[in-house]
């Protein structure tokens, strides 16, 4: 049977999630998202700059990703919510990441705004998912308030440091009936396949391939770390232990055991 | 009238509706979104609007994000 992501009353095939911002160029993050074939892909909402003709970026997203704008820019529930009023007025439908940040200097999360903004958007039709720092109780209120997913940070956003907030996300991994979605700092392949094997659910990921050497073939490491981390939660991890365990049988050696 | 577009004021010397205005500043219609003193207008309405002096208007698209 195929192992598909539920979320949102939708059936997703890709349990990884790209951002598009940072890359070098639309034509280049084009050819990462065909080839990384991403189960969703974000994007921002900005005042247009009136002074220049923008490409238009959606042209560039390939029409089997869903589409999920973030909130990033607002610093509490109400800004979160205006801005995804404005994207869904934008005809790319009702998904969104909520992302409300008061703190400059690491851009962490603030649970209680993005709590308040789940409320009224859940309740306004949106399928939401909140960026947030890995709190099981404020998680648990996040799906009661009618949160599709969590999205816990692995470590600030845009730092490639990996899952530092390891032991947390794990308890909600196992704790929350949701799917747990990793969201920021996420720096190598091996950080997701990390992210997938603890049981989360999908990965998001956009600074570790936007600004890589090769943003196409680190879409695919991203891809291929992503199914084999899943692939390896599935089949069921064996347990680390502290001795060792010999893998070999321990009888008939080439030896003489009388002396 | 002195409207504010994006955050800046603008000085109009003329009666300007919301879609003479998106006209004006050269806007695809189809990539962009459009919120008139707070509330977003579609659209199919912004022939309707006439815009007045200190209208806050916020003009917003799609960009790059995580």
């Amino acid at each position: 049977m195929e192992d598909l992501l539920a979320l949102g009353g939708r059936s997703i095939k890709s349990r990884l999630l790209i951002g598009t911002g940072k890359f070098p160029s639309y034509p280049l993050m084009q050819k990462a998202l065909e080839v990384a074939q991403p189960g969703i892909v974000t994007v921002a909402l900005r005042r247009v700059d009136l002074g220049s003709q923008a490409d238009n970026i959606l042209e560039y997203v390939p029409k089997s990703c869903i589409l999920m704008s973030n909130t990033s820019g607002a610093r509490n529930a109400d800004e979160a919510v205006r801005i995804a009023r404005l994207a869904k007025a934008g005809g790319q439908g009702n998904w969104i990441k909520i992302e409300v940040i008061q703190d400059n200097k690491y851009l962490l999360p603030d649970n209680l705004e993005t709590l308040k903004a789940v409320e009224i958007l859940a309740k306004e039709g949106f399928i939401v998912l909140p960026y947030m720092s890995p709190d099981l109780s404020m998680a648990k209120r996040m799906v009661d308030a009618g949160a599709a997913a969590v999205m816990p940070l692995g470590s600030p956003i845009g730092s490639n440091r990996g899952v530092k907030t390891r032991e947390l996300v794990e308890i909600l991994a196992r704790e929350i009936k949701a799917p747990v979605i990793v969201d920021a700092g996420l720096g190598s392949p091996s950080d997701a396949c990390e992210c997938m094997e603890m049981g989360c659910a999908a990965v998001l990921v956009n600074t570790a391939i936007a600004i890589a050497r090769d943003p196409v073939t680190m879409a695919r490491a991203f891809k291929e770390a992503v199914s084999a981390g899943r692939a390896a939660y599935l089949a069921g991890l064996a347990s680390a232990g502290s001795g060792a365990s010999a893998s070999s049988p321990l009888t008939g050696f080439l030896r003489d055991e009388t002396r | 009238m002195i409207l504010t577009l994006n955050g800046k004021q603008e000085s109009i010397d003329r009666p300007l509706s919301l879609d003479a205005l998106v006209a004006a500043k050269e806007l695809c219609p189809d990539k962009i979104v459009v919120e008139h003193n707070f509330s977003i207008v579609s659209k199919e309405d912004w022939p309707k609007i006439m815009l007045k002096d200190q209208d806050m208007i916020e003009i917003v698209s799609f960009v790059g994000g995580g």
